[in-house]
């Protein structure tokens, strides 16, 4: 109590205990525990390694979450550290990732970060308390708890992908995971205490939670007895868990096969010795063949076990087939055991089928593969039998129907009602048919294999089937992508397969979502069923456009009924009919042609391309900040050529050779007033809603405090010139922001004019800009040339003439690509009018005089006669005058003496002020407003030898 | 800009295109009906029907079943919005062409062809918008998130700020792809309005929509200004894709009185057939006339648009009654001479003698000082002048007398004070312009009844 003060709420921070050990090197001491009080409060709160516990951070409302992985202090005892393993909360992933999601997420979801940019090494006086963190496994719903200070972890996050996590890697107290493993250290000698709030029951889950076999989880085993049936799948995923270190182990192939051994016989004497009691008395047989599959695994040793576990399966299967509904009481243990099995395949598949995680995992990966394919089939095929022992013949897709009719679950707990799963059974027949034929195609049934059904079959009925599908499984699995896998958590890759199977998919997984809680009934769900099989429309929606998040369908079921616009989903109705695509070559080629076709390339940009591109991906590298001021005149390519950057930056990103990062983007135009660009910047960056001032100040905050985690953020700010204001703050916090410490902010900002920082920019803007300019000078005819062929792509539409004359005379205007564009388009048009086959060069020229020429010299030739007579009376009053403008009144006394000259009656006022209005609103002539009648002055709007030139035409 | 407030006003009442469709197939209803009863009708039902629908033609209610002189045009955008509408290609195109020359016509006789196309009909949205009416980017989010139901339109309100708005209608384009969302068209009326709100926001992101790979739409503007273009700011010209559909008239003056024949003709369904023949007849017969010509060529030579000419054939048409079930000549000239007819000259038939003094005062004193402004103690004494030499007390009026009417003459806007001199000085020194022509005044001289021989005298004297 060395840091006691007055102040009031001062936490102190002191080690308890002697320091475990001492790191010579570092000269840091490793402790156990460190316990904060609060001053004037008798009570200490204990911090264990192991524990989660909440870290200060921006939000004060939402402090950051992470689980204590070691706690160490340096010699003087002054510096007090701890190394974490971070959780990210839906506020800090980004929204635009959130969506990845395809659900709500809960205010209380937290997920575990798999991250690599961010510092897992804090401050210990930036902890706050401990706090309770439960797994839920996917598909699980969250409980209705009113406890602010118990998180649910269900995924993970690694900035890209949400990913299920094990209940393992969650909830044991200090095993580092694979995925973000820390340097190893020894574990704590104390065990970790238990949770603030720990549940009421089950005191055998609240030892150290440390598992390396998949044994049930604590908390599952919690729930299940205290009454909650939801814990199946969380079953499931420890037995994830285990697999997925089993692979860390296994997939380390520079660890000998004793190391491994060593490492397996260290984890699992750590598990939890009742519930390992327990569960060796039930199924001893089961456990040491577990071990020995993990062995199999690791050591190649899987010919020898195939022949062993396959002489051993038809045994294990007839020993389980009194597993049934009517014989629950002392069954469940083993189930217990059979579905983690069953599970341990996913994570093998994943590797299997994923390309990208083929190749991270390539060089060491290979040669067990092949082993590992092998020794999956008998387990698939344990699995199987399992599956069909308790009678069940759902497809992957269908478990989350009835995910409570677990048997083990039951035989726990004879309290549970009865009648709930009576409710449902009606429904299961035609499911277990339709799974029937489902089970055919669909390659990722071990995923799906939990015993649920009420239904009844014996092994040697379907044995037979199950071997056709396991052959048409190992078929299917190398080609298959496991995008099915992912899909329950990206529906966004959703259309990958575009197959009514995947529709179908899909309705049920909204299905699942309708099943959340245990009071929902067969007449939500059959609800649901119904608005869905309603809206023929949402369901194309969501099958053709990957943008629309899952949550849409939903909303879209009752488009007539009013609803709080805050809910509003802005989205354009889509049509019934597809849009036709091009008929022939031409059509193709003004398809291609369009501005808004993106290309496959940008040609002619390719300096440009570089020089940003080294620009950015620098700054990320480094994790420093900067500005970059980009101009050039429209249609130069500026904004497509950022986005090039970004696209290509953001590949590099997910193949990890750069750190993640954030990409948003702004428009000056496409914003009401220059200070709603901190509203838009914050909505894009955090999701929040905030008012300009408020956004401002938030932004302020996140770029200028030190924040553990954080990702550069790369902003491009389109249209730069009209963020300009009076005071120029916006401007100023633009570019001020990057030069921050902890920033890591790059902005890219984009405008027209070359001076512009010269120009409209006080001094202290323009310095803060710097000097990394970049200027996109139009193309030239050669460019243009290229970017039109380039476009076409072998589409052979244009006779090269044409081609050339076309981008001779942009280039020779304006050289604006988008120009170019539009009159190849336009000349496309006049071909096909034309009947010809080739657009030529006549088309050409025709698409190049309607968008050139000025019209005045026509609109002249096809003016009236008194309107023409006006214009002659200007002419001459000018000339008269020697001045470029008159009155009203002076020309029409011209006006009136040149009727006279050609016979014509001369016309009144009145008429003559309608002459001149017509010739005004055509813009021939710049009039004054109209009020002042006859003392209105005039002036021409085109040269007078214009004016001559289309009169004398005549 | 009131004049073209007004004209706005009226254009929008006249387009009005809503009722059409129902007018017509009451229309239909009603022809065939009576063409079962009955051939001959009495000669009043027969009027009332020709002139129904000769109105409807007139007053641009009813659509020509073919737009003339404007072919090219017509194919040209109709091909246009037809790749919008079905194949879902984002496209800008400007109609420009004087008032009166038919522009909201042709995109009307596109639109009612395209959406024949049943295709087109179930998926194409349209956003009507006028420069006139959505006078600022907020109001025209507003109308534009009203006319496509967006999510955020409750009834008819539209929720949300500005901003809120602008992004709101941003994603929702954004969202859509060209394969599997609803074209949108968007009609631009008096496009060049649009062009003067700030910033060009609305007209930017309308056209870079179009530009990129959003939702498919179709930017229609409509505009009367050869040099809209030059209004359009560089990023939001290169943008818009230039193409532009001109509508200039070059009609001959054969073409014009072909066209006054047949905008007044009456088609072969007509009920009667006796009566259309003749009224036809009729017709032929007028456009024949020899005066009729000559003020047709007056009308061409003045203008050729569509709108003077229907404006006339309206004043005829108005003349026709039971008695005279046909257009005479005579109604033409007559109604020839009230559209040209000068309408300040017809406001001085109404001044008193007095005003009509004070006006030839300062037509003299506009002579005199060559134009410049001058003020009431100028045109009094002006008037002094003229009094005194006449010797004859008749016209000696008090000062406020004086004051009263030429304080009349500067609420018909006969005179104007000049500009920045309004405030501060005396009434009677307040320096003031005279708005009429002095052919104008010696006109209304002319015509004025029992003006005295004097006064008439006064103003034909080259000096006051």
């Amino acid at each position: 109590m060395k840091y006691f003060t007055r102040l009031r709420v001062r936490r102190v921070y002191t080690w308890r205990g002697k320091p475990l050990r001492f790191n010579r090197k570092l000269k840091t001491f490793e402790y156990g525990s460190l316990s904060i009080s609060v001053d004037g409060l008798p009570r200490t709160t204990i911090i264990n390694a192991g524990q989660h516990i909440l870290i200060e951070g921006e939000d004060e409302d939402n402090p950051y979450v992470a689980k204590v992985v070691r706690l160490f202090g340096d010699e003087s005892g002054k510096q007090k550290k701890a190394v974490v393993q971070w959780f990210a909360r839906v506020s800090e992933v980004p929204p635009s990732k959130l969506k990845l999601l395809g659900r709500e997420p809960h205010p209380q979801e937290i997920f575990y970060y798999q991250g690599r940019s961010c510092d897992d090494e804090v401050n210990a006086e930036s902890i706050l308390r401990p706090v309770q963190v439960k797994h839920l496994d996917g598909a699980a719903p969250f409980p209705d708890s009113d406890d602010k200070d118990t998180l649910f972890v269900k995924l993970s996050w690694d900035s890209k992908t949400f990913k299920l996590v094990e209940s393992a890697v969650v909830e044991s107290a200090s095993e580092p995971t694979p995925a973000s493993s820390p340097p190893p250290f020894p574990k704590p000698s104390l065990p970790p205490s238990p949770p603030r709030s720990p549940p009421a029951a089950a005191p055998a889950s609240r030892g150290p939670s440390r598992r390396a076999l998949p044994t049930p989880d604590p908390s599952i085993m919690h729930r299940a007895s205290s009454g909650d049936v939801r814990y199946r799948r969380a079953t499931m995923s420890a037995g994830k868990a285990s697999a997925a270190e089993a692979e860390s182990l296994h997939s380390t192939s520079k660890l000998s096969a004793s190391k491994c051994l060593s490492a397996k016989r260290r984890c699992s004497s750590a598990s939890t010795p009742g519930v390992r009691k327990k569960l060796q008395l039930n199924s001893p047989e089961k456990m040491t063949r577990e071990d020995l599959v993990d062995h199999l695994l690791d050591e190649d040793l899987e010919s020898v076990m195939l022949a062993q576990r396959l002489s051993s399966s038809p045994p294990q299967a007839h020993s389980l087939t009194p597993l049934s509904k009517s014989h629950r009481a002392p069954v469940p243990p083993l189930t217990h055991r059979l579905v983690p099995l069953a599970h341990r395949l996913t994570p093998f598949r994943k590797t299997l089928g994923d390309p990208a995680g083929e190749d991270h995992l390539k060089p060491s990966d290979s040669p067990p593969s092949s082993a590992r394919e092998d020794s999956t089939s008998p387990q698939q095929r344990d699995v199987m039998e399992a599956e069909f022992l308790t009678g069940s013949l759902k497809t992957p897709r269908r478990r989350n129907a009835t995910p409570r009719r677990d048997m083990s679950t039951r035989g726990q707990k004879a309290a549970t009602p009865s009648r709930k799963k009576e409710a449902k059974t009606p429904r299961e027949p035609a499911l277990a048919a339709l799974a029937e034929v489902d089970n055919e195609n669909s390659p990722m049934l071990p995923h799906a294999l939990t015993p649920r059904s009420s239904k009844r079959k014996s092994a040697q009925l379907v044995s037979s089937r199950i071997r056709k599908q396991l052959n048409l499984l190992d078929n299917h699995r190398l080609s298959d992508s496991d995008g099915e896998e992912e899909d329950e958590f990206v529906p966004s890759k959703k259309e990958l397969q575009s197959s009514s199977e995947e529709e179908e998919e899909e309705e049920e997984e909204e299905e699942e979502e309708g099943l959340d809680s245990d009071e929902e009934t067969v007449g939500k769900r059959s609800r649901r069923n119904a608005a869905g099989s309603l809206t023929p429309r949402s369901k194309r929606k969501t099958h053709v456009s990957n943008r629309t998040p899952r949550k849409t369908p939903n909303k879209k079921i009752t488009p007539g009924t009013p609803r709080t616009p805050r809910h509003a989903t802005p989205s354009i109705p889509s049509r019934s009919l597809p849009a036709r695509c091009p008929g022939n070559v031409l059509e193709e080629a003004r398809a291609r042609l369009h501005v808004s076709s993106v290309p496959e390339s940008l040609p002619c940009r390719e300096q440009e391309f570089q020089d940003i591109y080294s620009f950015v991906e620098s700054k990320i590298s480094d994790g420093t900040g900067g500005c970059m001021y980009i101009s050039g005149v429209p249609g130069t390519g500026k904004t497509a050529t950022v986005h090039e950057v970004m696209r290509c930056l953001q590949h590099a990103a997910e193949v990890d050779e750069i750190p993640p990062f954030h990409f948003i983007e702004i428009n000056g135009m496409k914003m009401t007033d220059p200070h709603q660009a901190y509203v838009q910047i914050l909505q894009k960056l955090t999701g929040q809603k905030a008012t300009a001032d408020h956004a401002a100040a938030l932004l302020e905050r996140r770029f200028s405090n030190p924040a553990p985690r954080k990702e550069t953020t790369v902003l491009l700010v389109d249209e730069l010139d009209l963020l300009w204001t009076r005071k120029q703050n916006v401007m100023y916090n633009l570019f001020d922001w990057p030069t921050r410490r902890h920033a890591r902010l790059v902005v890219l900002t984009i405008a027209n004019t070359m001076d512009l920082p010269e120009r409209i920019m006080i001094n202290r803007v323009a310095s803060r800009l710097g000097l990394t300019r970049m200027s996109f000078q139009p193309y030239s005819f050669k460019q243009l040339q290229q970017i039109i062929m380039s476009r076409l792509n072998k589409v052979k539409a244009f006779e090269q003439d044409a081609l050339q004359l076309v981008s001779r005379k942009v280039a020779a205007l304006s050289g604006d690509a988008r120009r170019c564009l539009d009159i190849c388009r336009r000349a496309t048009e006049i071909c096909e009018l034309s009947a010809a086959a080739l657009v030529g060069m006549s088309h050409v020229m025709e698409a190049l005089n309607e968008m050139f020429s000025s019209a005045y010299i026509t609109a002249i030739k096809c003016a009236s006669v008194q309107e023409q007579l006006f214009l002659r009376a200007v002419i001459t009053e000018f000339r008269r005058l020697g001045l470029e403008e008159a009155t009203f009144q002076q020309v029409f006394v011209q006006h009136q003496a040149l009727c006279r000259v050609e016979g014509l009656q001369p016309v009144g006022v009145s008429e003559g002020l309608a002459v001149c209005q017509r010739l005004g609103a055509c813009r021939l002539l710049l009039l004054e407003p109209s009020r002042l009648g006859v003392l209105q002055r005039v002036r021409l709007n085109a040269s007078q030898d214009d004016v001559l030139y289309a009169l004398k035409a005549d | 800009m009131p004049a073209q407030g007004m004209y706005g006003l009226w254009s929008m009442i006249k387009k009005g295109e809503y009722t059409e469709n129902c007018n017509k197939a009451k229309h239909s209803s009603i022809m065939s009906k009576r063409k079962v009863q009955d051939a001959h009708l009495p000669v009043g039902e027969c009027i009332t029907e020709v002139q129904k629908m000769l109105r409807e033609r007139l007053c641009h209610q009813r659509l020509p079943d073919k737009p003339e002189g404007v072919e090219a045009q017509h194919r040209h955008l109709l091909e246009l919005l037809k790749r919008t509408a079905i194949h879902g290609e984002s496209n800008s195109v400007l109609i420009v062409g004087p008032r009166g020359a038919g522009k909201t016509m042709l995109l009307r006789c596109v639109l009612r062809d395209l959406l024949e196309d049943k295709e087109a009909q179930t998926s194409l949205l349209q956003v009507h918008l006028n420069g006139l009416l959505q006078t600022d980017d907020r109001i025209a989010l507003k109308e534009i998130t009203r006319q496509l139901h967006l999510e955020n339109v409750v009834g008819d309100k539209v929720f949300g700020s500005f901003a809120e708005n602008l992004g709101f209608l941003l994603e929702a384009l954004k969202k859509g792809d060209r394969s599997s969302s609803r074209p949108v068209l968007f009609i631009l009326d008096e496009f060049d309005l649009f062009a003067h709100h700030k910033n060009q926001t609305l007209l930017y992101n309308l056209l870079d929509v179009s530009q990129s790979a959003q939702a498919p739409i179709c930017v229609v503007g409509i505009t009367c200004r050869l040099d809209v273009l030059e209004l359009l700011e560089k990023r939001v010209k290169s943008r818009f894709s230039h193409r532009q559909i001109h509508l200039l008239s070059s009609a001959t003056l054969a073409q014009y009185v072909e066209r006054v024949q047949t905008q007044l003709s009456v088609p072969d369904d007509f009920p009667d057939t006796k009566f259309a023949q003749e009224w036809n007849d009729s017709i032929k017969v007028l456009c024949e006339d020899k005066s009729v010509e000559e003020v047709l060529q007056r009308h061409y030579n003045s203008s050729r648009d569509y709108r003077s000419m229907h404006m006339l054939l309206m004043l005829c048409l108005s003349r026709v009654s039971v008695a005279k079930p046909a257009i005479k000549p005579a109604d033409l000239l007559e109604a020839s001479r009230l559209c040209f007819a000068d309408a300040k000259a017809n406001m001085l038939h109404g001044l008193s003698i007095l005003e009509l003094c004070l006006i030839i005062a300062m037509k003299h004193l506009n002579d005199l000082y060559e134009g410049e402004p001058f003020n009431l103690q100028m045109i009094h004494n002006e008037f002094k002048k003229f009094l005194q030499r006449k010797s004859n007390s008749m016209y000696n009026f008090e000062q406020p007398v004086i004051m009263k009417a030429f304080e009349h003459l500067q609420q018909l806007e006969l005179i104007r004070p000049v500009d920045g001199s309004s405030a501060k000085t005396q009434r009677e020194y307040q320096l003031m312009r005279l708005m009429l022509d002095h052919s104008q005044i010696m006109d209304a001289l002319q015509k004025y009844p029992q003006c005295p021989t004097e006064v008439k005298q006064w103003a034909m004297s080259a000096f006051g």
